[in-house]
């Protein structure tokens, strides 16, 4: 009886809550993510901003000075190039790791024997692309006695040494980066996996072969596929770090052929306590990588399907 | 062509040492090797083309127990002479022994892992199963947080916490994850929870249980993958991670091991690339029996996330 009694008690209490809504209990689970929120994200966001108009080396009080730091920046010929080279290696690695990543998942698909094997041998350099070690690793074969010019003299060519010739140098780099194509195939794989088999068979019971289904079923299916990989790996590419500052011992050379944005910034900030120039900087590479998005997504219109 | 009409389906499904099938199709004998030869030759590509890519990795792991001066003239996998003291002369080649840095990097990830699973998982039942007043506006917001580029909060975040002395310890690594700054994995999990049926909370309110215990004891036992995918990646990432622990940690006391590696890449210089190969060894070994043991989350992780 009494156990009746409370669970008609208990729902009662439960209905009413629900009428209530859950604003307490809410703002407990909710409460590392609100500090989180304002201490780590949004209050530094709002400092640098204002840190951005100013001049600051972390020494002595900040100073204003209005637009300085971004009027600065363009008369800054280390960051133009910088700009250039983070430009070339953003525009250059991002659609040949797409496309790698692309063809790889299509020959990968149709549930091919030792499918999961495959994927986890090219899913590997994606883990560990990042990793301090991997970026000693291309400081070594595309050193000047390293693997690449040793195997190339098997073949009686003789090599550069590719980290140290600003030509080159920054294309070691882009192909580090189209090595860690292992992740959006992943992706491309479970988009292939949800294109609905019946389209296929509808396809060719109309008679229309392998070449036709691919183009006309495959190619549009997967769009919203390779427009979610655009967007996410040009934002990574645009933030890539590690393998530029250990590949050219931290000082973006040789002659600053390897001097992505991020490294810049970092030496501006940390290397030259020049912080206020620095907080300008992150500020525009998020204007950048920003409008770059926006731009994706207004231009994804014309070619992106979306099947409803 | 109306033979091509049966799908392609069948030809990759069954083996064709199937008896009914010989009997059946015995007029497509020459197709058949045809087939074969194609999938022979698909496999020998894909498979050469996973040894190029992992020959890096392999060719490193087989140097760093040669003697430095085979390094630069074996381009081969088989050591013509085998020399272990690259690890123990890299090993103490930096002022503390390796050991030191790989229980710090040990201790950062540890607390990175505790921090996002904790954290993380509170946010995502709050936005999953409560109803507050702003719940779409704050999800909003912290779906945009995921984007935010690093470099945008660094500057301040390094001065407040140079404010609270926090410079060389581990601290400014480990408490933004308490506080739930990584919001990819909210979303993770958020996606999750949703997917998890709502009448299990349903009855356990009737019985009367309140929310922490229908997180606690429901909502968390079954968000073990969303649990696991979060900790894999966690640990990976804050595994490799240079970036933040480049700025915060500047105290040889306090090296992680990337940035240990990186300090001996510099400090070495190109003499001892046997001892430095040994090491990049020794810091590449978590992540890959994470991946070995951790891939059914990897894989589920990215494929439904778009994460790296």
């Amino acid at each position: 009886m009494s156990s009746v009694i409370q669970e008609v008690a208990s729902t009662r209490r439960a209905a009413s809550e629900r009428r209530k809504g859950d604003g307490r209990m809410a703002a407990l689970f909710l409460a590392p993510w609100f500090a989180g929120l304002f201490l780590i994200t949004a209050g530094p966001m709002a400092a640098s901003l204002y840190l951005s108009f100013t001049d600051y080396d972390l020494l002595t009080a900040p100073a204003w000075v209005g637009f300085d730091n971004y009027v600065r920046m363009f008369e800054d010929p280390r960051l133009l190039t910088s700009l250039q080279v983070t430009f070339t290696y953003v525009f250059v690695s991002v659609p040949l790791q797409l496309a790698a990543a692309l063809a790889l998942a299509l020959v990968l698909d149709k549930g091919m024997r030792g499918l999961a094997l495959y994927r986890s041998v090219y899913y590997l350099p994606s883990l560990l692309g990042g990793s301090v070690a991997i970026a000693i690793l291309w400081r070594q074969i595309f050193g000047a006695d390293g693997l690449v010019n040793q195997v190339l003299a098997l073949v009686g060519i003789e090599g550069t040494g590719w980290v140290s010739h600003p030509d080159h140098a920054l294309n070691t780099l882009i192909i580090l980066n189209v090595w860690t194509f292992g992740a959006p195939m992943v992706i491309f794989l479970a988009g292939l996996r949800q294109i609905p088999r019946m389209y296929y068979e509808a396809a060719s019971i109309d008679g229309a072969g392998p070449i036709r289904q691919f183009w006309s079923i495959t190619v549009p299916m997967l769009t919203p596929i390779v427009f979610f990989n655009l967007v996410l790996q040009l934002i990574n590419a645009f933030q890539n770090f590690t393998q530029a500052f250990v590949v050219s011992g931290g000082n973006g050379g040789p002659a600053d052929s390897t001097l992505l944005y991020t490294l810049y910034l970092y030496r501006k900030g940390f290397a030259d306590l020049d912080m206020g120039y620095a907080s300008a900087m992150a500020w525009f590479l998020l204007l950048i990588i920003g409008g770059m998005t926006l731009v994706n997504f207004l231009a994804s219109k014309y070619w992106v399907h979306y099947d409803d | 062509m109306t033979d091509l009409a049966t799908p392609s389906k069948v030809t990759f499904a069954e083996p064709p040492s199937s008896p009914d099938r010989r009997v059946r199709r015995t007029g497509t004998a020459a197709r058949r090797v045809r087939s074969a030869v194609t999938s022979a030759l698909k496999h020998a590509g894909l498979v050469l083309f996973g040894f190029v890519m992992l020959y890096p990795l392999l060719w490193m792991l087989a140097s760093s127990i040669k003697p430095n001066a085979l390094i630069f003239r074996e381009p081969g996998l088989i050591p013509s002479d085998v020399d272990l003291s690259n690890y123990t002369d890299g090993w103490s080649a930096l002022l503390h022994p390796f050991s030191r840095y790989l229980i710090n990097s040990a201790i950062v990830v540890l607390g990175c892992v505790l921090g996002n699973l904790v954290s993380c998982s509170l946010a995502a039942y709050a936005f999953a199963r409560l109803r507050f007043r702003g719940r779409n506006f704050w999800f909003a917001i912290m779906l945009m947080t995921i984007m935010l580029p690093i470099h945008v909060i660094i500057v301040p975040q390094y001065v407040m916490f140079s404010r609270l002395e926090w410079i060389n310890t581990f601290l400014p690594l480990i408490v933004p994850k308490l506080l739930a700054t990584d919001a990819f994995f909210i979303f993770l999990m958020v996606q999750f929870f949703r997917g998890i049926p709502r009448e299990l909370d349903e009855a356990a309110r009737i019985d009367g249980a309140g929310h922490v215990r229908i997180y606690w004891q429901i909502m968390m036992p079954l968000a073990l993958p969303a649990l696991a995918t979060t900790a894999i990646f966690t640990f990976i990432w804050a595994w490799n991670d240079f970036f933040s622990q480049l700025i915060f940690l500047t105290k040889p006391d306090m090296y992680t091991v990337p940035i240990a590696l990186r300090t001996f890449v510099d400090s070495t210089g190109e003499s001892s690339w046997g001892a430095l190969f040994a090491m990049s060894i020794v810091s590449l070994i978590p992540v890959f029996l994470v991946f070995l043991f951790g891939q059914k989350y990897l894989v589920k992780g990215i494929a439904t996330t778009g994460i790296k």
